[in-house]
C-alpha cells in the first residue's frame, strides 16, 4: 500500500505523531464537553487551567527531586506531582465555577460566556506577572531517547501520554457509563429541575464536573509541557484547539470528545504532509475544520441533528 | 503632556469607530463576535497596500478597506446563520485566528511578521496629516466618529434597527413577525466590519506602520469590554467605554509609572471588569435607553393636531 506517494515506515511515524498529538487534545476536550454537557456555556478558562496545572506539576516536581539525577524517585517524584497538579488543579476549577460562574446561572447566555473570558484572561496575565513570559522546559522524569521500530521512531514520552491518555478515557467513561455519580451527572446534563427533584445535589456534580474536567486538563498539561514547552499563553492555542476537537465530535458527549480530539491531532499532522501546507498556517486547518463542521453539522459528529422548536 | 493626550483622543477615537460597530452586532443584534480586531487587521493592511504598493490617496484606499472589510464582515456573517451564542462566537475567534495567520504567513503581500512601514498620511485639499501635529489628527479621527456615530444611530432608530433588536430578543418570534432574520444579521456584520475597517485604515495611516501582532485577540477583547463596560446596546455609552479603557490601559504611561507596572496588569484589568460587570451589572455603567414609545406616540398625535 503506497498512500499519497509517502514511505509506509513513515506513514506510520505521522500517524503515531498524530495520535499522540490527538490524545492531549482528548483529554483537554472531555473538560469542555462535560462543562458543556451540564451548564450549557463554553468554559472558556479551561486553557488557563490547563496551564496552572502545568506550572503547578512543575513547581512541585522541582521541589522534590533533581531530575538529572534519574532514577526511580524521579518517577516517582513526577508520579506525586502529577497528583498534586491534578487536584491543584481540581480545586481551582472549582473555585473558578463558584466565584464567576455560579452568580451567572439564570442570566442570559452571553452573560457567563464574557465572564470565562474574563477569568480566562486574568489567569493567564497573572501566571505571566508571576511566573515571567519565557517558556521552560520540563526534563523528563526518564529517559527519553527514541526507540527505533521497523524504520518508525517512537520516544518513551508519546508511549507514555498514548497510555495514560487512554487509561484516563476509560476509566472516565466507566465512571459516567457505570457509576452512581456517573448517573447522577448524566441526569443532572438532562434535566436540572428533575434531576434536583430525584434528590441530587445539582451543585455538588456540577463542582464535580468542574473537578474532573479540570484534573484531565492538569494531566494534559503536564504531558503537553514534557513534549513541548511550557510558557503562560499555553493554554490558549491548546484550549481553542481542543474546544474545536470537541465540536467536532459533538460538544456533551464524552465519546465525541475523545473521537474529535484524535481526528483533529490526525488532521493536523496529515495536514501538513500531504495537503503541504506550510507550517505556519497550521493553526489554521484547526479553525478551518471548525468552521466546515459548524456550516455542515453543527451538531457534531456523534450527535443527532436536532431540530429546534419554539 | 499635551502630545500625549492628543494620543490618548487619537486612540480613543479608532477604538471608538470600531467598538460602535461591534456594539452593533453585539449590543443591538446579539451576536457575540470576537474578531473585531481582525477586520480592523483587514482595514489597516488593506490601508498599508493601497498606499505603499498601489500609490492611491489616504481617501480611497480608506473607503476600500471599509469595503474589502466589509465583504469579509459578509463572509464571516453567513455562518451566523446557523449558529448561535457560543458556537458563534467561538467561529468569529476563529475567523479572527485564521485571518492572523494569513497575516503572517503571505509573506509577498503582507510582508509577514515584519509588518508594512512608511504608509503616507492623508491629503486634504492641499494640506498633508503628518503624525507629528496631532491637533489635525484628532479632528479628522473625531469627525469621522462623529459621522459613524450619526451613521450607526440612524440605523438603530429605524425600522432596520428595531429588526436587530427584535433578533436580539428573539429570533424565532422575530421571524415569525416577518423579519427576515438572515439578511439583517449579515447586514449587522458588514457594517460592523466596514465601520471597523474604517478605524483600521485610520489607524495604519496614523502610525504610518502596520504589524501583524497588534490585531491579536485581546485587541478584539479590549473592544468587546468597552461596549460590555459602557453598555450593550446604547451607543453613547460605547463611546464612554472607549473613553474608560483606553484611559484606563494609558494611566501607567501618563503618569510615567510604565516601568514599574506590567503591561500585564492591564489586561488582568480587563478580565476583572468583565466578570465583575457581568455579575454585578450585566447592562453596563450606563445601560440600554428604551426608547419612550408612549411618549413618541403623544408627540405624534400632537403633530398631527396641529
Amino acid at each position: 500500500m503506497n498512500l499519497f506517494n509517502i514511505p509506509h515506515n513513515e506513514l506510520l511515524q505521522h500517524l503515531l505523531n498524530g495520535l499522540t498529538l490527538g490524545a492531549i487534545y482528548s483529554l483537554i476536550a472531555l473538560g469542555y464537553t462535560m462543562v458543556y454537557g451540564i451548564l450549557k456555556f463554553i468554559n472558556f478558562a479551561h486553557g488557563e487551567i490547563l496551564m496552572l496545572g502545568a506550572y503547578a506539576g512543575y513547581y512541585v516536581y522541582y521541589l522534590i527531586c533533581d531530575p538529572s539525577q534519574g532514577g526511580s524517585f524521579v518517577i516517582l517524584a513526577f508520579i506525586l506531582s502529577l497528583l498534586t497538579a491534578m487536584v491543584i488543579s481540581a480545586s481551582l476549577g472549582i473555585f473558578i465555577e463558584r466565584v464567576a460562574y455560579r452568580p451567572l446561572r439564570k442570566a442570559p447566555r452571553l452573560a457567563p460566556l464574557l465572564s470565562a473570558i474574563g477569568v480566562s484572561i486574568i489567569l493567564m496575565n497573572l501566571a505571566a506577572l508571576f511566573f515571567g513570559t519565557k517558556s521552560r522546559k520540563f526534563d523528563y522524569p526518564f529517559d527519553n531517547s527514541t526507540i527505533q521500530l521497523d524504520g518508525t521512531s517512537i520516544t518513551p514520552n508519546q508511549i507514555m501520554i498514548l497510555v495514560v491518555g487512554l487509561i484516563m478515557m476509560t476509566a472516565l467513561k466507566l465512571f459516567i457509563d457505570k457509576s452512581r455519580l456517573g448517573k447522577a451527572m448524566r441526569a443532572t446534563s438532562q434535566n436540572q429541575p428533575v434531576a434536583a427533584l430525584m434528590g441530587i445535589n445539582v451543585n455538588f456534580i456540577i463542582s464535580l464536573t468542574f473537578a474532573i474536567g479540570s484534573a484531565l486538563a492538569a494531566v494534559a498539561g503536564i504531558m503537553m509541557s514534557l513534549e513541548f514547552k511550557l510558557y503562560p499563553t499555553m493554554g490558549q492555542m491548546a484550549g481553542l484547539k481542543a474546544f474545536i476537537a470537541a465540536v467536532v465530535g459533538g460538544i456533551g458527549n464524552i465519546s465525541g470528545a475523545m473521537l474529535g480530539g484524535i481526528l483533529l491531532g490526525l488532521l493536523e499532522t496529515f495536514g501538513v504532509v500531504i495537503l503541504g501546507i506550510p507550517q505556519g498556517l497550521k493553526d489554521t486547518i484547526a479553525f478551518s475544520v471548525l468552521i466546515i463542521i459548524l456550516l455542515v453539522k453543527p451538531s457534531g459528529l456523534l450527535i443527532k441533528n436536532i431540530r429546534e422548536k419554539v | 503632556m499635551l502630545n500625549f493626550i492628543l494620543l490618548i483622543f487619537i486612540y480613543i477615537g479608532i477604538y471608538a469607530i470600531s467598538a460602535l460597530g461591534l456594539n452593533l452586532i453585539v449590543g443591538y443584534t446579539g451576536l457575540l463576535s470576537l474578531c473585531q480586531a481582525a477586520f480592523l487587521g483587514i482595514g489597516a493592511y488593506s490601508t498599508a497596500v493601497l498606499m505603499t504598493a498601489f500609490h492611491f490617496g489616504f481617501w480611497e484606499a480608506m473607503f476600500i478597506s471599509g469595503i474589502i472589510a466589509a465583504l469579509c464582515g459578509m463572509l464571516i456573517g453567513i455562518p451566523t446563520l446557523r449558529l448561535k451564542g457560543d458556537y458563534l462566537a467561538i467561529a468569529t475567534l476563529g475567523f479572527g485566528e485564521i485571518v492572523r495567520n494569513i497575516i503572517v504567513n503571505w509573506d509577498s503581500v503582507t510582508k509577514g511578521p515584519m509588518g508594512i512601514n512608511g504608509i503616507p498620511g492623508p491629503n486634504f485639499f492641499g494640506f498633508r496629516f503628518s503624525s507629528m501635529d496631532k491637533v489635525s489628527w484628532v479632528i479628522l479621527i473625531w469627525v469621522i466618529v462623529g459621522i459613524s456615530y450619526y451613521y450607526v444611530r440612524r440605523i438603530v432608530r429605524s425600522r432596520v434597527g428595531r429588526a436587530l433588536e427584535a433578533i436580539r430578543e428573539d429570533e424565532i418570534a422575530a421571524s415569525a413577525m416577518g423579519i427576515n432574520t438572515a439578511k439583517y444579521k449579515i447586514g449587522a456584520f458588514t457594517t460592523g466590519a466596514f465601520l471597523a475597517g474604517i478605524a483600521g485604515s485610520l489607524f495604519a495611516s496614523y502610525n504610518q506602520s502596520v504589524a501583524p501582532l497588534t490585531f491579536d485577540f485581546m485587541m478584539s477583547i479590549m473592544i468587546l469590554c468597552m461596549v460590555v463596560l459602557g453598555g450593550l446596546g446604547n451607543n453613547y455609552a460605547t463611546v464612554a467605554g472607549a473613553i474608560i479603557i483606553v484611559i484606563t490601559s494609558e494611566i501607567p504611561r501618563l503618569f510615567g509609572i510604565s516601568h514599574i507596572i506590567p503591561p500585564q496588569l492591564n489586561q488582568v484589568i480587563f478580565g476583572l471588569i468583565l466578570v465583575l460587570m457581568m455579575i454585578y451589572r450585566p447592562q453596563g455603567i450606563i445601560g440600554r435607553v428604551k426608547l419612550n414609545y408612549a411618549k413618541i406616540l403623544k408627540k405624534e398625535i400632537l403633530h398631527l393636531e396641529k
